[in-house]
């Protein structure tokens, strides 16, 4: 599989029709949904989130993080930390500055040295602030867990769609800028790209703190929906792996690619009682291995080769010959 | 004008001197030949120059300004700008966005999209690949990968060219294209230096030639002067002279 | 005096453990290093080493001797993976880097149904493992003969893949695969064989290791990725390629947790880590003894 396809979503009017769509869907939900069923839309569309940051960087550059669940800790945290003393909407600006801030650090550190080294700093990362925060909580503050005020669900499904429709227009606007044709440079060739003039440390970097952004306030605006959170709890690494699984299912070298694995894996996630889940978990493991031995470009790279190849049957029908028409994509 | 100067150029792989203590120098508006066998340390000193590693010791001057410490994009920036051996486009995008790169990031002020875009056109349709800004890289022949090369690298709007084998891999024909695009490179104002190994293509259009053998400079001068030269055609050119390509 | 007699026995117990890590870490510094995977499953063979010890000393074998039926097992478990999957995603992947990204994500997707495919046999509860749990005095502290067995164990295996792979043939064979597996290949060498090896051995390695530390503490079925993190520290602070490195490395990092449990908290053993290879990357980028 070429991960590092260019990542650009050509198919605009499907996209905004989409996000339109999806919109009107989500916002009207809180009225016939009920409590439960709603809880389940916000963790499809945060998984949502992480997926399409996670592409953001690792799709275009190459560099695989295994940080999401980290950075989403971070944003669970700022929540569990901040509730009582700043309003919400400031949380969320805030876990996501923090994230922003840690992913610059490792980044500077791990992103100069060779991609290998990245992803192993990432891959423990989460287990490294996790225990961070383990010992601060249970030393400094002299707790262990936190209560959560709970907030409107509707609220909370709003904020996670606000936080989904940005994500995704980011994502979507980088592809396109000059940001965007430096990411997909490395991601073609870094030392290439050094050559021509491309800062790779500091494009690395910069992307990889974007995306954390994302990842972080992901993690504040689900917070109050779990009522109670500890280090176990927040830094686990299914939130690294359950994005990263739906973006390769999903395929990550379209925009909706990963919004359609995010999705249809979150609602898995969310609605299979825990005894399932175990299945579920090995599921998913296994998808992972298939997705990448057989369908490269993941399910929306599947829809491509189908229209590929239907288009191709379908006008050797027509012109009854050997005149294959190459179907655009 | 010395656009290049390399003194006691050297560099250690381990124990091993890739390149070793090398002098040389590159005038302005000159096409240098650079030959050798292979593992003389050519592309190394390319490496060295555009800055890929440090070196071990000596010293490399870009129009007076020693090139010691900075990386490779400040290097571009500076004016000086290369192409791979083994072709290093950027398979995941189209031709025109390969060149693109070259233009956005190859000079050091800003680069606005419109101007950008107009310089990668021009850096396209000077190579002689107008038509084919759209089409994927992959779906490229080699020797017209080589050409986005070049036109990636002239998009950044450099005053050196280093080219590394451009003629690796064509045909009788496609060489004597290539000769004339370098023909063409140095007409425009750009000093060009070149790693070959196709003797045709290096003596019809190098000013001058310098020769490497296991890391250090063997010989130097003219094409007739090095064709002349003994100890080279002993080392190198007996070989050559009857392989052609 | 007493505390410092404390920090040397802490220390000694350090020395011990890490000849355990020492041996996990060549484990997959084979598998980076010649098969060029960033092999995150690299834990869960640990694991199912300590799990599968447990369930055969339910059936009255020996954990020492759990290696002679669990290693071949898990050998053949990374030979397959490498000669199916990862030989596959090899064949398939566009570019180098290409194939270590789609390598890395398929070892994520195989850790997951590795570890959960122990969960759904072994259950979640920790299983007591605990062998030869006697204690040997030693300045002060009590020193169990797990400890000195165990790293007495790892210490001798990992001489003899030292010297396999430093002066037998195979040996050769799989470090001229490492260095340049085209020319490798063209020499003579079946560089499929060699992977499929390497991978192999890496597990059976990791399995050793996971019957060595079952001896110790209760293994559980979710041991494993915490294990791989470690690994992944140690390999990078030994540096790839090199099993006095890695044994090294792991020593470091075995006294490194020790002292940190001892003298300041538990938690903070994997920050401690972290920050130590923070600080090792930027001075020194190829690790301790690493040559790439």
């Amino acid at each position: 599989m070429n991960i590092t396809r260019l990542f650009t979503a050509h198919r605009r009017p499907l996209l905004v029709g989409f996000l339109i769509l999806l919109m009107a869907f989500v916002f009207t939900f809180p009225l016939y949904g009920g409590a439960y069923p709603t809880r389940v839309l916000t963790t499809m569309l945060m998984y949502t989130v992480l997926a399409v940051s996670w592409v953001m960087f690792s799709g275009t550059t190459g560099y695989m993080s295994l940080a999401p669940a980290a950075f989403f800790g971070i944003g669970i945290y700022s929540t569990a930390l901040l509730q009582h003393y700043l309003p919400f909407p400031v949380i969320i600006i805030v876990g996501g500055l923090i994230s922003f801030a840690l992913a610059v650090l490792l980044g500077l550190v791990t992103l100069r040295l060779k991609g290998i080294y990245f992803t192993i700093f990432s891959f423990g990362l989460v287990v490294f602030i996790g225990n961070t925060v383990n010992y601060v909580e249970a030393d400094i503050f002299g707790r262990h867990g936190w209560y959560f005020d709970a907030l409107d669900r509707a609220t909370l499904l709003y904020a996670m769609l606000g936080l989904a429709v940005v994500t995704v227009l980011a994502a979507y606007f980088i592809s396109r800028s000059r940001l965007g044709l430096a990411m997909q440079s490395i991601g073609g060739n870094e030392e290439a790209a050094e050559h021509m003039g491309v800062n790779t440390t500091r494009i690395k970097v910069l992307t990889f703190a974007i995306s954390a952004i994302f990842m972080g306030a992901a993690g504040v605006i689900l917070a109050p929906s779990l009522s109670y959170s500890n280090p176990s709890i927040a830094f686990s690494v299914t939130y690294s792996f359950i994005p990263i699984v739906a973006a390769v299912f999903g395929g990550m070298g379209q925009l909706h690619g990963p919004v359609i694995g995010a999705l249809v894996f979150g609602f898995l996630e969310k609605t299979l009682r825990a005894q399932l889940l175990t299945y579920f978990m090995l599921g998913f493991g296994i998808i992972m291995v298939v997705v990448i031995l057989f369908l490269p470009n993941g399910l929306v790279g599947l829809a491509s080769m189908l229209r590929d190849r239907l288009g191709g049957v379908i006008s050797k029908v027509r012109n009854g010959s050997d005149g294959e028409q190459h179907a655009n994509t | 004008m010395r656009i290049l100067e390399c003194q006691g150029v050297t560099k250690f792989f381990g124990g091993l001197a890739a390149v070793s203590n090398v002098d040389f120098h590159v005038d302005q508006g000159e096409i240098v030949g650079l030959i050798g066998p292979n593992g003389a340390g050519k592309t190394t000193l390319f490496n060295l120059v555009a800055g890929t590693f440090p070196l071990s010791s000596g010293e490399i001057k870009f129009k007076g300004r020693k090139l010691s410490g900075l990386k490779p994009h400040r290097i571009c920036q500076m004016g000086i700008a290369r192409t791979f051996q083994e072709t290093k486009v950027f398979a995941n995008m189209p031709v025109l966005q390969n060149v693109l790169v070259g233009a956005f990031f190859g000079t050091p002020t800003h680069v606005s999209g419109a101007a950008a875009a107009r310089e990668a056109t021009q850096s396209l349709e000077f190579v002689g690949l107008s038509a084919m800004g759209a089409t994927p890289i992959s779906d490229l022949t080699l020797a017209n990968q080589k050409r986005v090369e070049v036109a990636r690298a002239l998009a950044t709007k450099p005053e050196l060219l280093l080219l590394d084998e451009l003629m690796a891999g064509l045909t009788p024909t496609e060489v004597g294209e290539a000769m004339e695009l370098v023909t063409r490179i140095r007409d425009k104002g750009i000093t060009v230096v070149m790693v070959e190994h196709v003797m045709k293509a290096i003596m019809g259009v190098s000013g001058r030639v310098m020769v490497l053998h296991h890391g250090e400079k063997l010989a130097e001068g003219t094409c007739n002067e090095i064709s002349c030269n003994k100890t080279v055609i002993d080392v190198y050119l007996g070989k050559e002279s009857n392989a052609g390509s | 005096m007493a505390e410092v007699e404390r920090l040397l026995g802490l220390s000694m117990i350090g020395i011990l453990a890490g000849g355990v890590y020492g041996l996990l870490a060549v484990g997959l510094s084979l598998q980076i290093g010649v098969c060029r995977v960033l092999n995150i499953t690299h834990g869960e063979f640990l694991m199912l080493g300590g799990v599968l010890t447990f369930t055969l000393a339910g059936l009255g074998i020996n954990p020492l001797l759990a290696p002679v039926i669990i290693g071949p097992l898990l050998f053949g478990i990374g030979f397959l993976l490498q000669a199916t999957l990862f030989k596959r995603i090899k064949v398939r992947a566009p570019s180098p880097a290409a194939f270590e990204g789609n390598a890395l994500l398929a070892a994520f997707g195989v850790m997951y149904i590795i570890s959960y495919l122990a969960r759904l046999r072994f259950g979640t509860r920790a299983l007591p493992s605990q062998y030869l749990t006697e204690g040997v005095p030693f300045v002060g502290i009590n020193l169990a003969v797990n400890l000195i067995v165990g790293f007495a164990i790892a210490a001798a295996v990992g001489i003899a893949v030292y010297l396999f792979l430093t002066r037998s043939r195979l040996g050769r064979a799989i470090r001229a695969t490492a260095e340049d597996q085209p020319t490798a290949e063209l020499m003579g060498v079946n560089t499929n064989t060699v992977l499929a090896l390497c991978f192999g051995l890496g597990a059976l390695l990791a399995g050793i290791a996971g019957t060595l530390i079952s001896m110790r503490t209760p293994v559980t079925t979710a041991m494993g990725f915490n294990n791989t993190v470690i690994a992944l520290i140690v390999v990078t602070l030994g540096g790839l390629g090199s099993v006095p490195g890695s044994f090294i490395a792991g020593i470091i990092i075995g006294v490194a947790s020790m002292l940190v449990a001892g003298l300041w908290e538990s938690v903070l053993i994997v920050p401690v880590y972290y920050a130590m290879l923070m600080v090792l990357l930027l001075a020194r980028p190829t690790g301790i003894f690493g040559k790439k």
